[in-house]
């Protein structure tokens, strides 16, 4: 075997590994969260604050027996949470994470973030439809009618930054916020941005991003007091864990997107300490706003979930993007 | 399963080994996807086929050098065109009716001997043309699709605008008619 398919094969373990790690330890991270806010212990028996906890668990859901529930469409009830975990690792193949460390960059790198998260809802759609448990059916539709009418904000704001930076390289558009904090994307005036609303466009990046990774408070496809537990409240064993991971593993391409997009990526501040580990604090930094915000905001509903995308943020988005135009065309 | 590889090819476990299977998975996807879309019992099924048969052609769009169209497919066919028939196929017939028999006079050998002249013709066509290289548009770069959309082939992408146009003004003529009934 030559060195080069050993590289594909290292770039290959290293991304899975490092989505579900993440997966696997943010669940435990959430529950810790969430237990502090609640102020309740959370898990903490197993291991050293109860790190011992995911594994433990991984090996719970893996002893298991996988049921189908007798009517299911076996295709496509096996095929779903499989398809939800893929697209998520096929996106960590392009995010780069320093100047080095990144598995294959490519020029058409954010298309290629979105088109693998728009595959994600059909694993969505697949699992409610094939339970054949309207529970799970209409969990999955309103899941994915709330993951489509939040990609078109996501989207208008993304070309923004696009537009800005000229490039939908994810290094490119790193590169072009360094040399200085004031530089990054999320701060208007300097930098290459100077867009007044530039913050702004980071709002509603980061609400969209909350939506699209189905966290509360726009948890509507997992309301449990409604929709006993969601779109998988048919699947057991590591298929529910499938699902889990998948979401968590969402969770983690948000943050780094909103990461290499707004917050300069592995730019560091203050010229201090320059490396991967300010993306690494920069993406758990806000991985921990994701946490905080769900454990403290009660959940929206479904009509006030969809009219915030349709009737607020895709019209303020319109205007951002052509706002951003204009001032591209005067300065 | 035997890869086929040819045997004066590269060797499996080398670098163009690889790309050559990955071509081959994507031209197997595309045919079976195809094959489930247009075989299969239950509608869902049939988006799922054509699902698989979208990211194959996504596949072999960035064989042929352009990711930025293979992106595309896959975020427009997979994420917004196959999502919005499985919506019209679960909201508009929940439980599947039973597959039709055999009707109508094509039904049979004559439809099987129609498929097969059709097919047989699209083959000689294929392989008898003179496929010339006439221009190549593009060096595949996102900057440059832009720059022949809006230059050269701004007709084309006019129409398309105003397709889309109409088929937005029909949805919501459709939409408000059934509110006020």
């Amino acid at each position: 075997m030559s060195l080069t398919l050993l590289n594909v094969i290292a770039a290959v373990v290293i991304a899975v590994g490092f989505a579900a790690l993440n997966a696997a330890y943010l669940v435990w991270a959430e529950r810790r969260g969430a237990a502090r806010i609640q102020r309740r212990p959370g898990p903490n028996i197993n291991g050293p604050l109860g790190l011992l906890q995911p594994p433990l668990d991984g090996i719970k859901l893996m002893a298991k027996q996988l049921t189908i529930p007798g009517g299911a469409d076996r295709a496509l009830f096996i095929a779903a949470p499989v398809l939800a975990m893929f697209p998520a690792i096929m996106s960590f193949v392009t995010i780069p994470f320093s100047e080095t460390i990144v598995a294959r960059n490519m020029n058409v790198g954010v298309l290629m973030i979105f088109a693998f998260a728009a595959m994600g809802s059909m694993s969505l759609l697949f699992a409610g439809w094939s339970s054949r448990n309207k529970y799970a059916m209409m969990s999955s539709i309103r899941a994915v009618s709330q993951a489509v009418a939040y990609e078109i904000p996501m989207l208008i704001t993304t070309i923004t930054v696009v537009m800005i930076s000229g490039s939908m390289d994810l290094m490119e558009i790193v590169r072009q916020q360094s040399g200085s904090i004031l530089h990054w994307n999320i701060f208007p005036i300097f930098g290459n941005s100077h867009n007044l609303l530039m913050p702004f466009s980071f709002l509603i990046f980061f609400t969209c991003t909350l939506a699209e990774t189905n966290r509360a408070p726009f948890d509507l496809g997992e309301a449990e007091s409604e929709l006993v537990a969601g779109f998988h409240t048919e699947y057991g064993s590591m298929g529910f864990g499938l699902f889990f991971m998948g979401e968590y593993a969402n969770i983690v391409i948000g943050a780094c997107l909103t990461t290499i997009l707004f917050l300069g990526g592995w730019n560091c501040p203050f010229g201090l300490f320059p490396g991967v580990w300010w993306f690494l604090l920069k993406i758990y930094l806000l991985i921990a706003t994701f946490i905080w915000i769900r454990w403290t905001f009660p959940r929206t509903t479904i009509y006030g979930l969809l009219n915030l995308s349709w009737k607020i943020l895709i019209p303020l988005s319109l205007f951002n993007l052509l706002f951003t135009a204009g001032l591209l065309k005067v300065f | 399963m035997t890869p086929m590889v040819p045997p004066t090819g590269p060797a499996l476990f080398s670098v163009e080994g690889m790309v050559g299977m990955v071509f081959l998975v994507a031209v197997a996807m595309t045919l079976t996807g195809g094959l489930i879309a247009s075989n299969a019992e239950r509608l869902v099924r049939a988006v799922a086929g054509l699902i698989i048969c979208f990211v194959g052609v996504a596949g072999l769009y960035f064989f042929l050098n352009s990711p930025f169209v293979a992106m595309m497919q896959i975020l427009i066919y997979v994420g917004a065109v196959a999502v919005t028939i499985a919506f019209a196929i679960m909201l508009a017939a929940p439980e599947q009716a039973n597959k039709p028999g055999s009707t109508g006079p094509l039904v049979g050998p004559f439809g099987f001997a129609a498929a097969a002249l059709l097919s047989g013709a699209l083959t000689v066509l294929v392989i008898r043309t003179d496929w010339p290289v006439r221009e190549k548009i593009t060096t595949g770069s996102v900057r440059e699709i832009g720059i022949q959309l809006l230059t050269n082939h701004a007709m084309v992408f006019e129409l398309v605008s105003i397709v889309l146009l109409i088929a937005i003004l029909g949805a919501l003529v459709i939409a408000r008619g059934g509110r006020e009934g």
